[in-house]
């Protein structure tokens, strides 16, 4: 068939996100991992003794536990070619025009200010291990609620900060919890007070600039009983030869009626290691929504979970992974009914591509004494070529009788039929396998903002592009 | 003399191995509506099929001439910028995409540029008028859980949003009750213009009251064995597709 010459998606991301900047950080510590790297970055941050004691105590508690040996092929990581802590700008602002000449580029390059002025409410930006820029609208700051970077959250509120700070994701939960217990820079803090509602979603945007980086940011988010949140984070890095390590720590408490809804546009550099533990606590009667994009990445380790703790709790878990050319996406959700009449949806869709590998991994637990738990468990992956591949691993432990747990999954390639139907309609065979995996993840996509759903739709594109026969 | 629209010559069609199409004839002028009538199994969509591209379906003699150019060796979606269309009997789901997407796609596609929001907004709702579709159905998913003749509409409509050259409807009639049968023939009465070519595929000349073909061909065992008017319509109504079962044995 007749097809028009396409770029290389990776040259394409290389030209909209992947380009990188020279500019000498302002300090970095030296590379690999040491007792010594971490005290240095507790000195330089300035933290009290228990901070420091902590991250000691989880380098130990990381050294100790072995490798996962399921998931994705992690090999490929040499904890001692990393630089775990690289600060690129002396303090942090409030003001776009305030960031730092070559760090403002890259934002601006990435469209956050604009962004930030059209439809969000606040926003945070890191960039390697330091958030360089915060602002929340001045309605929410009047109304008490927090948006500050965690290190800031840290020193200005010490007392909220140590009641909550890993109690949802303690350090020794995994090795690569406690490596970022030890390591652990930047990342969003937020608070939101009883009854209060951010309707206007918060977001941050995180950047890896630097090769060889470990970016290891901390994120605790409080929603007090009966508020809501949105909060979206999104990120990007360039493409190096050398990989790079992501292993952030999430951490949401839901108080009752509280709703919080976290939504994430992962579309790292294929050079990147994505290893990411996300947790969420909810009580009674409140909700927990994961939305989930996982587009880049390497390797890409991330099982969102919902421990519904209370009668009447909610969790839900929306996921779309699209894995490419060289890519593994080992992603799903973890749900754990503790408490009668919680629920819990989960849906995933993943699609392969050019020998990409795309797993479903995700277990739902139902503690005894749950009555009237309801779960129910969707994965539907979409296969594009023979070299792909996908795969399923639900795990259930139901140990409650009076419960109901539902799981559906297919693998399905994209019609001859479908593709006959659309190319007769004028679109090209690319076009159309494109529209058919966009209506795929419509059910999805159609939960996030317009402005996300546009961007998604249009990585997606990106991906598919030069992709089919 | 002035070029044909579409002429089809010798045609032969083969199905994993099997031949279907065994050589069939036919021309197609601009502001002609052709009828091709034949009982189940006779080849009408297997041509319908090839005339379009499926790469299904194997070409092993013949040619398709659109405007005088062989379109045998394009794909689908060069013949449709080409002009063809082909309204399916059995249209495809296509899961989470929404009509008025798909059909904005569509006219992009073939017209080779992007209509405004306001011009394809109004073409789409009038549309819709002519085919007495509810606007609300332009938010549905393609042909998901769509029942058969909303089904059909949806075909007719894309040919009314695409305006083609030549358009192939394959059996846009069956499994319609009367209100929507008088529907789908009033658009396609309104649509078939003096620039368009229609073949129109059809098993009962039930459509052919409301549609006025210029000409009737019947399909049998892949070759077509009787053209004629209007009057062949109304003699297979009568006697049954038995009689060119007989007729052509002799
Ligand atoms: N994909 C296929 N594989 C095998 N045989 C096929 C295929 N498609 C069509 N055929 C065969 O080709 C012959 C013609 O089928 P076709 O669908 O063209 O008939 P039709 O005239 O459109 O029938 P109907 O009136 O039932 O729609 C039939 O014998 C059918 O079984
Ligand atoms: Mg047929």
């Amino acid at each position: 068939m007749v097809k028009k010459p396409v770029e290389a998606p990776q040259a394409d991301y290389a030209q909209r996100y992947g380009f990188r900047d020279a500019e000498k950080p302002l300090f970095r510590a030296r590379l690999g991992l040491s007792s010594e790297v971490v005290e240095e970055i507790s000195w330089l941050k300035g933290e009290p003794a228990w901070m420091r004691d902590l991250r000691l105590r989880a380098l130990e508690v990381f050294r100790k536990k072995p490798m996962p040996t399921w998931g994705g092929d992690l090999s490929g990581i040499n904890f001692d070619d990393i630089y775990y802590y690289v600060k690129p700008a002396d303090h942090q602002v409030r003001n776009w025009d305030d960031v730092p000449q070559y760090i403002k580029r890259t934002f601006d390059r990435l469209g956050i200010p604009q962004a930030e002025r059209q439809f969000l409410a606040g926003v945070g930006a890191q960039y390697d291990s330091e958030v360089v820029y915060h602002n929340l609208h001045e309605e929410l700051v009047k109304q008490g609620v927090l948006f500050l970077d965690t290190d800031t959250a840290l020193r200005e509120h010490p007392e909220l900060f140590q009641q909550y700070f890993g109690t949802v994701v303690p350090p020794a939960d995994n090795k690569f919890s406690a490596l970022n217990s030890a390591v652990w820079s930047g990342g969003s803090f937020i608070y939101v007070p009883e009854g209060v509602q951010v309707t206007v979603p918060l977001q941050a945007y995180f950047r890896i600039n630097a090769e060889k980086l470990g970016q290891f940011e901390r994120t605790l988010i409080i929603a007090e009983p009966g508020s809501y949140l949105h909060y979206v984070e999104g990120c990007t890095a360039p493409i190096y030869s050398a990989d790079s390590l992501h292993a952030a720590v999430v951490e949401i408490i839901v108080k009752p009626g509280a709703r919080v809804r976290y939504t994430t546009i992962q579309n790292w550099s294929t050079n990147v290691y994505n290893l990411v533990t996300k947790r969420a606590v909810a009580y009674q009667d409140s909700i927990m929504e994961w939305v989930d994009g996982n587009l880049g990445s390497k390797v890409n380790m991330k099982y969102p979970a919902v421990f519904l703790m209370e009668p009447g709790a909610h969790g839900e878990m929306l996921s779309v992974a699209f894995a490419g050319k060289g890519q593994h996406q080992d992603a799903g959700a973890k749900m754990v009914h503790a408490a009668p009449h919680t629920s819990s949806v989960v849906v995933s869709k993943s699609i392969s591509k050019d020998g990409g590998r795309s797993s479903y991994r995700g277990l739902v637990k139902v503690y005894p004494g749950s009555v009237g738990a309801k779960a129910s468990v969707r994965c539907d992956a979409l296969v594009l070529d023979d070299e792909s591949r996908s795969d399923t691993y639900p795990y259930m432990e139901v140990e409650e009788e009076q419960a109901s747990v539902g799981h559906e999954a297919t693998v399905s390639k994209i019609g001859s039929e479908q593709l006959f139907y659309l190319m007769s309609r004028g679109l090209s065979e690319t076009e159309a396998a494109t529209l058919i995996v966009s209506g795929f993840i419509e059910p999805i996509v159609k939960e996030l903002p317009m402005e996300y759903a546009v961007e998604l739709n249009r990585l997606i594109q990106l991906q598919m592009e030069g992709a089919v026969g | 003399m002035p070029q044909p629209l579409f002429v089809i010559e010798d045609l032969h069609v083969s199905v994993e191995g099997k031949e279907i199409l065994k050589g069939v004839n036919l021309t197609v002028e601009r502001g002609q509506l052709h009828a091709l009538m034949g009982p189940n199994g006779s080849g009408k969509s297997t041509l319908a099929h090839t005339l379009m591209g499926n790469p299904h379906f194997q070409v092993t003699q013949g040619r398709v001439l659109l405007k005088g150019e062989d379109i045998l060796s394009l794909p689908p979606d060069e013949r449709a910028r080409r002009g063809m269309f082909l309204a399916f009997q059995y249209p495809v789901e296509i899961p989470g995409v929404k009509v008025r997407h798909f059909l904005r796609m569509a006219v992009k596609a073939s017209k080779g540029e992007e209509p405004s929001v306001t011009d394809f907004r109004r073409q789409l709702f009038e549309k819709m008028a002519l085919l007495e579709m509810d606007r609300s159905f332009s938010e549905r998913y393609v042909n998901e859980g769509f029942s058969g003749g909303e089904k059909k509409r949806n075909e007719i409509l894309q040919l009314a949003m695409l305006q083609p050259e030549m358009a192939v409807l394959d059996e846009a009639d069956s499994g319609l009750d009367i209100d929507a049968l008088r529907a789908v023939a009033n658009g396609i009465n309104k649509l078939a213009g003096p620039q368009m070519g229609m073949l129109l595929i059809t098993h009962y000349q039930r459509i052919l009251n409301y549609v006025e073909p210029h000409f009737v061909h019947v399909l049998f065992d892949g070759r077509i064995v009787r053209s004629g008017g209007m009057e062949l319509a109304q003699e297979l109504e009568a006697k049954g597709y038995d009689w060119i079962a007989g007729e052509a044995a002799v």
